[in-house]
């Protein structure tokens, strides 16, 4: 231990005091020059007020019963996570070390990847872990996850309606399947089933259509009748007396829910294990550019040279595309979504219904979750609204009576960059060495692993990948749309 | 909840109204190429601040309306029939 205890608590304090309000309470620190080092923050905290504790690859400084950790031992991360690192910890009372570091930024990268959430997450640690490209920083004005990767309703599955889609979302679900034992976190992925419920003849005619494509691509789909729904949701109106009768559903066993969170967390440990740099609250103001290429960007925490930027944000792609210049059709709209009061467990399946624009799910703590389609006008804002909740509350009402009495704890928004094709965009743009990961609309979450996957090839080799080759920006200027309004969206 | 001050009816809700998205000038019929209708039909700008967008009042006096709003506070600076000069 080289440094003295204060200015390693200083350092510390600087990246991490977010986390630990008590310390930075003790503590002032000068507001440091963007680029320079964090030793250079003064804290007058009294060293002898500090207590230092060392461990192997790891240290913990502590000031009265605020506690400061920090890694010492280079990039890879010492834990691993099992059983037996579960008694070990309790039995010796060893600290968990923090799962990702807070370094100061370099001036310097091979990739610049904007926004941490799950695709941003995921395509860097594909970077470092496929293709051995680590010098890699994730930046994001906010924290990690903080955006859609945590404000969706954590719903997977690939019964689409395009090939290309459904091609796309497979493997995403497959990746899903093994991400728990890949990344050595447990992401809580349970396939409980997926129904997307018909209301009338004509978008019975959609989920059939649907089934037959997923089918052919080898998605387990299949349409089936209202006996057969009563029975894997008893829950549900099935009678033929109401407003909308449910006459069938598209069900598609391998769907289901997981814990979003636990996938942004674990793909950021991953990748900082792996040696990717994560940078929370760091915004990007400019992109430099000379001629047609991408030079840097300008951080409100100093200027980086990079070669490549990868845009995988989500609710402001286009603010970013218009710092160098690049049209994309997005638009961004709000989305709504609430979760009530936790209740006994009664619905294992994923109900969604397009025509009554909600979808429904338990989560494993018994609130049940409800999304619904996109506010009907391009904000910004996140600010909820009294029509939404008044809509959710009938919509889900005519789908399950039983559950009148329950209580709304909650609602929120998310933005969603919506496409006029409800496809996303990824890949190359006019401007070389930016890419771009967005218009994910309101189907990002369960893309973001098969995307950060393409997206990895794409950055490492220049090659667009055969899986994502449809869904490239030029496509709007060719009129190659991908059509998948009838499947990703339930407000139409 | 947005309220828009319609010219005809005075300050409804928004759910009344039909968002009609960016106002644009339409290309020429006689000119356009499918390029220009493309770009026409899919490029928008997306701002993050003022935006002149059309409305249309459809459970109300069903005239379409000119509105300028804030697409961060959503907050409405003005509202005036489509098609009257500002």
């Amino acid at each position: 231990m080289a440094e003295p205890a204060a200015t390693f608590l200083a350092e510390a304090v600087h990246h991490q005091w977010t986390a630990f309000p008590e310390l930075s309470n003790l503590c002032y620190v000068h507001g440091r020059p963007a680029g320079s080092p964090a030793a250079t923050v003064t804290v007058p905290v009294r060293p002898e007020r500090a207590e230092l504790r060392v461990w192997e690859g790891i240290e913990m400084v502590k000031v009265g019963r605020a506690q400061v950790w920090r890694r010492t031992s280079g990039a890879a991360a010492p834990h691993r996570y099992s059983a037996a690192s579960l008694v070990r910890h309790g039995l010796t009372h060893e600290p968990w070390p923090r799962v990702w570091r807070q370094v100061p930024l370099r001036p310097a990268y091979d990739a610049v990847i904007v926004g941490a959430g799950i695709h941003g997450l995921a395509t860097a640690y594909h970077l470092a872990k496929d293709h051995g490209i680590t010098k890699v920083a994730v930046v994001d004005r906010g924290y990690v996850g903080g955006g859609n990767s945590g404000r969706n309703t954590a719903i997977v599955r690939s019964n689409y309606l395009t090939p290309e889609g459904v091609r796309f979302y497979d493997r995403s679900v497959k990746l899903y399947e093994a991400l728990s034992a890949e990344l050595n976190f447990n992401v809580m992925f349970e396939q409980r089933g997926h129904l997307t419920l018909a209301h009338n003849d004509s978008s019975l005619r959609t989920m059939v259509w649907r089934a037959e494509v997923n089918k052919l691509v080898g998605v387990d789909s299949s349409v089936i009748g209202p006996e057969e729904i009563k029975r894997l949701v008893p829950y549900l109106d099935t009678s033929t007396e109401t407003r909308y009768p449910i006459l069938g559903a598209l069900y598609h066993p391998p769907g289901g829910t997981i814990r979003h969170d636990a996938v942004n967390w674990g793909y950021a440990r991953a990748a900082d294990a792996l040696g990717v740099e994560i940078h929370q609250g760091v915004e990007v103001l400019a992109i430099s550019t000379t001629g047609d290429r991408v030079r840097g960007v300008v951080t409100s925490a100093g200027e980086i040279a990079t070669p490549i930027v990868v845009n995988c944000t989500a609710g402001h792609a286009s603010l970013l595309c218009d710092m160098v210049g690049v049209s994309t059709p997005v638009v961004t709209h709000p989305l709504q979504a609430a979760v009530t009061e936790p209740v006994k467990a009664f619905l294992s399946a994923v109900v969604v219904s397009g025509s009554l624009h909600v979808y429904v799910s338990q989560t494993d703590r018994g609130e049940l979750v409800f999304g619904a389609s996109t506010d009907p006008y391009a904000s910004y804002s996140t600010r909820g609204s009294l029509e939404f909740t008044e809509e959710l509350a009938s919509h889900v009402l005519a789908l399950m009576p039983g559950i009148s009495k329950i209580r709304l704890l909650r609602q929120w928004a998310g933005l969603c960059d919506m496409t006029p094709d409800f496809s996303p965009i990824m890949g190359i743009t006019p401007v070389e060495g930016f890419l771009l990961d967005v218009g994910w609309g309101t189907y990002g979450f369960k893309a973001g692993p098969a995307s950060g996957e393409a997206m990895a090839t794409l950055v490492a080799t220049g090659k667009t990948p055969e899986l994502i080759a449809a869904f490239d920006l030029a496509r709007f200027a060719e009129g190659r749309l991908v059509g998948e309004k009838g499947a990703a969206s339930v407000g139409h | 909840m947005i309220q828009i001050p319609c010219p005809y009816c005075g300050l409804r809700n928004a759910n009344e109204f039909a968002s009609t998205g960016e106002v644009k000038p339409r290309p020429d019929v006689a000119t356009a190429t499918p390029a220009v209708w493309r770009a026409y039909l899919y490029d928008h700008r997306n701002p993050e601040g003022l935006v002149t967008e059309g409305w249309y009042h459809r459970a109300g006096c069903r005239k379409f309306l000119v509105v300028e709003r804030h697409t961060q506070t959503n907050e409405i600076r003005s509202a005036r029939p489509a098609g009257v000069a500002s």
